[in-house]
């Protein structure tokens, strides 16, 4: 496969009081290759969205990088001139975010806003660009787009707000987009819709993606492949079939374990995980997971088990190259 | 004690209905009123749990907050616990409201934050003069340890716990009163992946074991949550309960076609389970139609009359819907 995005090392942490710094982000690794729909899962706080910010060098004050390369099409993002990375920005990596809209102005129609970033990232003057944008809003089956062209955002539902939110971060022709949670506010039936566009765009545009989500569902729906972050760290890789077929980190089979399916009773108890997610800064000294795993056993709570396997189906757990369950105490 | 003998609802819900006023550019009336939940009947047996599921914008939570008096019904009836809710007067709500509690979306907000464990458990039993001050102590206690939180948890506030515990909070709060009907609205949405299943247990749990046998009403957008906690489901759509039914049945053999497509829009339980191309809906958008039924513009099996005479409820067994042409 071809490289497109390879992350090496990112390491991010955030002032703690007392000089003291906690690590939200502890030195993950992964690449992305061209047209790979990339799946990167957890929970609240676990770091996925910062990563993916991380990749545009815009993590918000008062989050740091420490370490960490991010290599785009071979070049370091961090280390590149401001000017380039603007251009990487929009151009080279496009960006959705869970809140379709937030990011836009209110008094700005779809259509301008598209104009603009045609016009910065392709240097096509008004007239192409205009026609350009309306190729666009009709590109991610927007009804209408002459018309919608002309809408302000407040005048569109979600979805319809979602789709322009692709028109916009795609129009500017990045190779990477990187959606942070893209459905998670929207209504299931418009995150069936806006799922399969990614989908289409990657078939019609060669796109690579890195999907953010919590949602597994999110996951079998759209991924190729998957990578499942905890506390900071990436804890599995895998294939997503490998992911639900054959998981090798007891996080990741509590996880599909203590989802509802159909074939569950009504009133029949699910397999929950116990404990909390733990808080950054207060994470335990070994694996972070062995306070909630099933499997622990002593050398978990003093070593922190590495990211290991073959190239693309790795698993950070002193169990993964077992069968699973078996272990001597 | 219920008014009628044959009647086995706890909660009794018929031809409920509200609408908002449209606002102008600058927050000024406009006039035209916009219906949020029109002509909606369903009734809640005790103990039972009954789903309310839909899209945004589909009236459910608007239908739990007038069955909570959070919100004035312009027309309808509520009968609660044999009692004609809607016309009770402020002293008796109060009275009775101590039988019919809420648990919301998101604890982080609906929590009072500098109020300690202890009194946001307590409230309720304060307002409603449960027992003495001891005794109601010892309940928020004997609570504490029902919702799995330790008795540590008493002196602190909510923001010194997690999204999960701070829900097992508020469901100790709704419990408190030993209520008859607990209104759920999404309560696990909220939270964490991984601690959802341990509050949807405690759920399943504390219906079976509180002393009151509470009925649910829930809220929710994920069918297989549904399935789980809810024998009965109502699926609304622009204010209008479309279809109800036993849950098993209506999942299996859903008649109206919006309840087709939301279950087409669950997403995969698994990669081999894929749908390619996505769930077939018109992307959505468009005023209200003025007549007809409201979902034609999105239905694959849209025909003339749709456009012209919004359909009627057909009962059939245990199972209802509004369609024209059901499968």
């Amino acid at each position: 496969m071809e490289g497109l995005l390879d992350v090496r090392g990112l390491t991010l942490s955030v002032p703690m009081g007392a000089g003291a710094r906690a690590r939200l982000v502890d030195g993950i690794s992964f690449a992305i290759g061209k047209g790979e729909i990339v799946a990167l899962v957890g929970e609240s706080g676990c770091g996925k969205s910062l990563s993916a910010l991380a990749l545009l060098d815009l993590v918000p004050e008062p989050v740091r990088v420490d370490a960490g390369e991010i290599l785009f099409e071979g070049r370091d993002v961090r280390r590149l001139p401001e000017r380039d990375k603007r251009r990487v920005r929009g151009g080279g990596i496009g960006f959705v975010f869970q809140e379709p809209g937030a990011a836009l102005d209110p008094v700005r129609s779809m259509g301008e806003e598209l104009v603009a970033v045609l016009r910065r990232h392709r240097g096509l003057n008004r007239q192409d660009a205009e026609s350009e944008a309306v190729a666009w809003l009709a590109r991610v089956a927007l009804p209408e787009p002459e018309k919608r062209f002309r809408d302000l955002p407040h005048q569109m539902s979600g979805g319809m707000k979602q789709r322009a939110m692709l028109a916009l971060a795609l129009a500017g022709g990045p190779r990477l987009l990187v959606a942070d949670e893209p459905t998670t506010a929207l209504d299931v039936t418009v995150q069936a819709q806006i799922l399969a566009l990614l989908h289409d765009l990657r078939e019609g545009l060669g796109l690579s993606v890195l999907l953010i989500t919590h949602d597994l569902g999110v996951v079998a729906e759209t991924a190729d492949r998957t990578l499942v972050m905890y506390a900071g760290e990436i804890v599995e890789e895998a294939s997503v079939s490998g992911l639900f077929d054959a998981p090798r980190h007891p996080y990741t089979r509590a996880l599909l374990a203590s989802r509802p399916t159909v074939r569950d009773l009504p009133g029949q108890r699910l397999r929950a995980i116990s404990g909390n997610v733990p808080e950054p800064g207060n994470r335990p000294p070994g694996c972070a997971f062995a306070p909630r795993c099933p499997s622990v056993f002593e050398r978990c709570r003093g070593e922190r088990p590495r990211l290991e396997g073959e190239p693309l189906r790795r698993a950070a757990c002193f169990l993964a190259g077992d069968s699973g369950e078996g272990r001597a105490a | 004690m219920t008014s009628s003998g044959a009647s086995a609802s706890l909660l009794r819900v018929e031809g409920l209905s509200k609408s908002f006023a449209a606002r102008g550019l600058f927050g000024g009336a406009r006039g035209t009123a916009v219906p949020a939940v029109r002509d909606v009947s369903f009734d809640v047996p005790p103990g039972q749990t009954l789903a309310l599921v839909g899209e945004s914008g589909s009236g459910k939570t608007t239908t739990a907050r007038l069955v909570l008096r959070l919100l004035a019904a312009d027309a309808g009836r509520v009968t609660f616990d044999g009692v004609d809710w809607l016309p009770l007067p402020a002293g008796e709500l109060r009275e009775k409201r101590r039988e019919m509690s809420v648990v919301f979306q998101d604890p982080a907000t609906s929590l009072n934050p500098r109020l300690t464990v202890e009194r946001l458990v307590g409230e309720p039993l304060e307002i409603h003069a449960v027992g003495t001050r001891a005794e109601r102590r010892e309940r928020v206690r004997a609570l504490l340890a029902r919702v799995g939180l330790p008795e540590a948890a008493l002196s602190r506030t909510p923001r010194e716990f997690s999204g999960g515990q701070r829900q097992r909070i508020g469901i100790a709060r709704a419990l408190a009163t030993e209520p008859r009907l607990v209104v759920l609205d999404e309560p696990v949405s909220a939270l964490d992946v991984s601690v959802r299943a341990q509050v949807l247990n405690l759920l399943l749990e504390l219906q079976e074991t509180t002393p009151s046998r509470p009925a649910y009403l829930f809220i929710g957008h994920d069918l297989a949550v549904v399935r789980l906690l809810a024998p009965r489901t109502a699926v609304m759509f622009r204010g209008q309960i479309v279809e109800e039914g036993p849950t098993g049945e209506l999942f299996s053999n859903p008649r109206h076609p919006y309840t087709r497509l939301l279950l087409a829009s669950q997403p995969a339980a698994h990669p081999s389970e894929r749908k390619r191309g996505g769930a077939a809906d018109a992307v959505e958008g468009g005023p209200p139609a003025p007549r007809g039924c409201a979902f034609r513009g999105r239905c694959p099996s849209a025909r003339a009359r749709c456009a012209e005479e919004e359909p009627q409820e057909t009962v059939d067994g245990d199972h209802r819907f509004r369609c024209h042409f059901p499968s």
